[in-house]
């Protein structure tokens, strides 16, 4: 299977981006997150899965904080993002966030120009001396999200008037412009057509060759075909964590089991 | 016989044919309900309703229209000397129906006779002593030709009131007893009731129709009479707004610009005032704010815009008059001496402006609130900051919305009446100085109108002008405003 | 983590590794510009608290003197001879005032306060309303004629404001109605226990005054006419209201005229309020003949301009009971109507009425309309004889009172327009607490 060959030529060993231990989340009283440790390598694409509610996205969430937004919520155990602790006093969210980009379930382009939405991060960040280079990081992101082509005659028609699957790549395009070591994406297909996915997942896997990417789906397809490591979440814990291939094939787990079965979930 | 007893015995005649209409059902259905149609209730309503609804709104519409006929069939007889007496028609038939009033009371508090205030002339009796003793005080003595032609009112009136009466009674008699007799088992009565509620029920939602009406028909016909008096252009283009005090005949300048540039300059000020304090306070409240704060806060500020406007008015005219000439003005802790007493445009716009900070600030938070969160992930999750979301992302996301919100502002600036009564000055001026005391369309609206007006003289009749002229502004700003706002709530939904 | 840390073969083209802990200095600068923008936003809640807590202040500090009064306690013989002569003269008050005077004059010498000044002039330290006062007292009450009374009279309001440092001796220099020379007289008097400042219930449930004796006026009788007012607001206004709402909620059909309605209704809410003054004026007044300043044609008017808020709030009310309702009503077998006036609308019951409380609350504080038809620039001196005299007989309301006095002119009456504020925004105050209170106790979330 193309997917099993992918897996194995990603065996290789490769460096730890993020390395997280012993992370609990609560809502209120809510333990949403129980003592999850995991690895995420850089160059590779980590998928989540598990049924709803088991806590897949707030775990990602933690990973930019995208947490800190949510008045209740509380973030314990240690986050590394290189070695450096993400959650450390010291740390601004809005610096670690343009490292760690993020990618949405709904594809959420601002109701600016095509060129807008991709030079946001580029203009907040400061990344462009000049209109040049910022027309050239525009280019880049576009192409690296294969928007461009479709979005090239018309950069400063409003984003909102895009398709589904053209707004989920812009938003795609967006995330990277900024140039981030990490890509987040929480369900980025969920909302897109079998054809828009494709696309999309295409370029996830394109993208792998630049960031590590964590893509949070409820997809077990999915999963199995972009990435390379996957995390079962269930109930607020990690159940099994490994390669992709092992995972779908031969699970340790009796509830990873029965989940990819269809058993529960 | 009076209206309180004409109601009074249609509704009881409504109360009785509830019941003969509930027992007749049940009657004729042989005391077993259930062969009825409806529940027995239903009949007796039927006949209640049927009897007294159709009554009751010819009661109405006749002791509305009543006035209205017998005025002009008065206004017609009146001779030409005594409306050149009195100034004009209106006046003239003002003083009849004065005295026509007055003759009531008297007979009402047994003063006078039915019989002698029908027979009463000027030769015998002094009518304006008369009157007086009864508490009805009258302008001037009465001349015979006015009093044969209140004599000839009231009994106009009279005879309208009688057949008034006969109709009502009548027709609530009829329909009680048409009702009635269609009482029988196989009878819809639920259906007929229903149809009869829902018809009210629409009559009462037309009732904003009708006040939309009367507003739009008693300006037009207003302003038709005062521009058949005073020249259009001339209250339309001219500059300078002095009405002469004596009233009658010309020597009034009427141009409504002052006025508008009044208005106008007020309205600026408070939105200078209000644009910017409502728009952070719903920023901070709907962005930073904790649960806590917000809702701490939030009542709070909503409190100013449940305060009166007549507050508003003196606390312009006798706290922040004084402290603004304290400042600006002769002598004051500046030294500049722009500011000659404490009624300016600047007191009127900045109390006004305080009074709009809850209407733009409530506005606006329902705004930003319903810009979509997502829109505030996707910029937080490229490592925007707060501000930089709120700033790049929320607020043009929410600008027609908030565009809206500063036109509805815009418009209660441009019609409040209050504040600029008692806070803004009398003196109607073009000047660029907003520490200048100048006027407003709704300033001069109330000047015209309190007090004795005499409703024929163009110095009257220019208030309903100006009346059009903003009822005309506002109505337009609102419903523009309403549209985009409209547009943008769609936008998101 | 490891030293081996080779950059990609596509790594981004800044790919110089910053660390998280330490901020550059763009950050610092965009940290920066953020805490200025939070900080933008709580100065702009604190001016617009500010302003409140202002106006409080204002209204509190100004108004509160309006309810306290400065009497002159003095014991008068009514002897029967005296009073027989001041019945018989022309001007039948005149001798009443040279009674008191005398009286004034007479204790003063007891407390050993020496004056020079003739009974006239000293008078002045006493309202005009003294005198009048004391003759309704004698007309009551025949029988006492031959005994000694306590009258307290009013203080002129010169005095009244003395003791509530409203007036200095600086202010009375040219004043033609009181010398500072009075002012020594009245320390005096103050320290004999003649004069007194107490608690004034005349100015809540007294009448309104002329221009000339402010320490008279009081607003029980603009709070009548508010009353009567409010009365018909309610009866008129909560069921057509209503029977609007239901109709438009749920009966009416989609279509244009429908559309038409309620493109009418939220233009009448916007529709400024001085706009159905001239609306009430052209109808009310000028068509049916209704007779001015009367509190129902107020009442009408504020009907009119209230309907629009009870619409829309009670429109909100019956929106927000669920359509479950109405469906298991009607798969009973009940009627439409039936639905609505079994169930819907008792649910609804409680966001109706807070609606309407907050409506009415809108058309107390109202005055604008009431300037335009004849509520203002008369002195309601009387209160209704009845009921009808109560809603036909010309007559003020609270805002309308208080805009009156506004215009007087004088410090002692704007004194008394701040206390009239004050009982007004009581008033105001109590109905948004019931408001408040019906909606925590019955607020039901479906």
């Amino acid at each position: 299977m193309d997917d099993q060959r992918l897996t194995e030529r990603s065996v290789d060993q490769k460096e730890i981006k993020i390395s997280a231990k012993n992370v609990q989340v609560y809502y209120g009283e809510t333990h949403a997150i129980k003592d999850v440790d995991v690895e995420i390598e850089d160059n590779t694409v980590t998928a989540f899965i598990g049924p709803s509610g088991c806590g897949k996205s707030t775990f990602l969430r933690c990973l930019n904080r995208m947490n800190d937004t949510i008045d209740i919520a509380r973030v314990e155990g240690t986050i590394l993002l290189d070695g450096e602790d993400i959650y450390d006093k010291r740390v601004d969210p809005v610096q670690l966030r343009a490292k760690v980009g993020m990618v949405f379930q709904k594809p959420n382009p601002f109701p600016k120009s095509i060129y807008d939405n991709v030079a946001y991060g580029p203009r907040i960040h400061g990344m462009a001396k000049n209109r040049a280079e910022l027309d050239e990081i525009v280019e880049k992101s576009l192409r690296r999200a294969a928007l461009w082509d479709e979005a090239k005659d018309r950069l400063q028609a409003p984003g909102t008037g895009l398709s589904g699957g053209q707004q989920q790549r812009l938003c795609i395009a967006r995330a990277v412009a900024t140039e981030p070591e990490v890509l987040l994406m929480d369900e980025p297909c969920s909302a897109l057509d079998p054809i828009a996915t494709g696309q999309v997942e295409e370029l996830i896997d394109e993208l792998r060759t630049n960031y590590s990417v964590v893509i949070v789906t409820h997809s077990m397809q999915q999963a199995a075909r972009v990435s390379q490591k996957t995390a079962f979440f269930h109930l607020g814990n990690l159940v099994e964590f490994d390669e992709t291939g092992k995972i779908f094939t031969n699970p340790e787990d009796s509830r990873t089991e029965s989940y990819i079965s269809g058993r529960i979930g | 016989m009076s209206l309180l007893w004409i109601v009074s015995i249609v509704l009881a005649l409504a109360v009785v044919g509830y019941f003969v209409g509930r027992q007749r059902a049940l009657s004729t259905a042989g005391g077993d309900h259930r062969k009825l149609h409806s529940l027995p209730s239903y009949y007796g309503f039927n006949v209640a309703l049927t009897g007294a609804v159709p009554a009751l709104l010819l009661l109405v519409a006749w002791t509305l229209l009543q006035p209205l006929y017998v005025e002009s069939r008065v206004a017609a007889n009146i001779p030409a000397e005594t409306i050149e007496a009195a100034g004009s028609q209106g006046l003239a038939l003002t003083e009849v129906r004065r005295l026509a009033n007055g003759l009531d009371l008297a007979v009402e508090r047994g003063a006078m006779t039915a019989e002698e205030a029908r027979s009463l002339s000027t030769d015998a009796t002094d009518v304006r002593e008369q009157l007086g003793e009864v508490g009805v005080a009258l302008g001037s003595n009465v001349s015979s030709e006015t009093l044969s032609l209140a004599q000839r009112y009231r009994s106009i009136s009279a005879i309208g009131t009688t057949v008034m009466t006969v109709l009502v009674l009548g027709i609530a008699l009829a329909g009680t007893a048409y009702a009635f007799m269609k009482t029988s088992p196989t009878f819809r009565a639920r259906n007929t009731v229903e149809r009869g509620v829902l018809m009210l029920l629409l009559g009462a939602a037309c009732i904003a129709i009708l006040t939309t009406l009367g507003i739009v028909l008693s300006l037009i016909f207003n302003t038709i009479e005062f521009l058949r008096l005073y020249p259009a252009a001339e209250f339309f283009f001219g500059t300078t707004w002095s009405p002469s005090f004596t009233g009658r005949g010309g020597g009034s300048e009427l141009g409504i610009l002052p006025l508008l540039w009044g208005t106008l300059y007020i309205s600026i000020v408070a939105l200078i005032v209000a644009v910017p304090i409502g728009l952070f306070a719903a920023i901070y409240l709907s962005e930073y704010a904790s649960p806590t704060v917000r809702s701490i806060a939030k009542p709070l500020l909503e409190v100013l815009a449940g305060i009166p406007t007549i507050v508003y008015g003196l606390f312009a005219l006798l706290t922040v008059g004084p402290l603004l000439v304290d400042v600006f003005g002769d002598g004051g802790l500046l030294g500049v001496g722009w500011m000659d007493g404490g009624t300016a445009v600047m007191t009127a716009g900045l109390v006004m402006g305080i009074m709009l900070i809850p209407f733009v600030s409530s506005l606006s938070d329902d705004i930003i609130n319903s810009v979509p969160q997502s829109m505030r992930d996707g910029s937080l999750g490229l490592g925007a900051t707060h501000s930089e979301t709120v700033r790049q992302v929320i607020l043009p996301a929410a600008l027609p919305g908030i565009v809206g919100a500063i036109l509805l502002a815009a418009s209660r600036a441009i019609g409040e009446t209050m504040i600029v009564v008692l806070g803004a000055g009398a003196a109607a001026r073009l000047s660029l100085n907003p520490f200048d005391a100048m006027t407003t369309v709704t300033a001069k609206i109330v000047s015209q109108l309190t007090g004795d007006a005499d409703f024929t003289s163009p110095e009257a009749l220019v208030a309903f002008a100006l009346g059009m002229t903003l009822f005309v502004f506002t109505l337009g700003l609102n419903v523009f405003a309403l549209w985009i706002v409209r547009r943008y709530r769609e936008q998101y939904e | 983590m490891s030293d081996a840390s080779i950059p990609g073969p596509a790594a981004p083209a800044t790919g110089k590794k910053s660390s998280l802990l330490e901020l550059d200095a763009r950050t610092k600068r965009r940290n920066a510009a953020e805490t200025r923008f939070k900080a933008y936003g709580i100065v702009a809640i604190l001016i617009g608290l500010c302003f409140l807590v202002a106006l409080l202040v204002a209204i509190v500090r100004n108004g509160a003197p309006a309810f306290t009064q400065t009497f002159v306690t003095l014991d008068i013989e009514l002897e029967a001879e005296a009073i027989e002569a001041a019945e018989a003269s022309v001007v039948k008050t005149s001798q009443y005032r040279d009674m008191i005077r005398a009286e004034l004059m007479g204790r003063m010498a007891a407390e050993g306060i020496e004056t020079d000044m003739d009974a006239n002039t000293l008078g002045q330290i006493l309202s005009s309303s003294e005198a009048g006062q004391m003759r309704d007292f004698v007309l009551e009450n025949p029988d006492r004629i031959g005994e000694t009374v306590t009258f307290n009279f009013l203080a002129s309001s010169r005095v009244d404001g003395y003791s509530k440092g409203r007036v200095t001796r600086e202010s009375l220099e040219r004043d033609p109605n009181l010398s500072p020379a009075h002012l020594d007289l009245v320390d005096q008097l103050e320290e004999a226990g003649i004069i007194e400042r107490t608690f004034n219930w005349s100015f809540v449930f007294g009448a309104d005054a002329s221009d000339s004796r402010p320490e008279q006026a009081g607003i029980g009788v603009a709070m009548i006419g508010s009353f009567f007012m409010m009365l018909v607001v309610l009866a008129l206004a909560l069921p057509i209201g209503v029977a609007a709402s239901i109709y438009l909620e749920e009966f009416a059909p989609q279509n244009r005229f429908t559309d038409f309605i309620e493109v009418n209704i939220s233009n009448l809410a916007a529709v400024p309020s001085i706009v159905f003054g001239i609306l009430g004026l052209a109808v009310f007044i000028q068509l049916v003949g209704l007779p001015q300043s009367a509190p129902i044609v107020g009442g009408l008017t504020l009907t009119l301009m209230t309907l629009p808020t009870i619409v829309i709030s009670t429109r909100a009310s019956l929106k927000a009971v669920p359509p479950s309702i109405r469906a298991a009503a009607l798969g009973v077998g009940a009627s439409k109507m039936q639905s609505v006036f079994h169930h819907v609308l008792p649910l609804a019951l409680p966001g109706i009425l807070t609606g309407t409380i907050i409506g009415l609350a809108q058309a107390l504080g109202e005055t604008a309309p009431l300037l335009l038809i004849g509520m203002v620039g008369f002195i309601a001196s009387n209160y209704p004889e009845g009921v009808a005299s109560g809603f036909l007989d010309p007559n003020s309301a609270m805002p309308a009172q208080i805009y009156e006095w506004a215009k007087r002119a004088d410090p002692a009456f704007y004194e008394r327009a701040w206390g009239g504020i004050i009982i007004l925004l009581l008033f105001l105050m109590t109905m948004n607490l019931i408001a408040i209170l019906l909606r925590r106790r019955f607020e039901r979330r479906w």
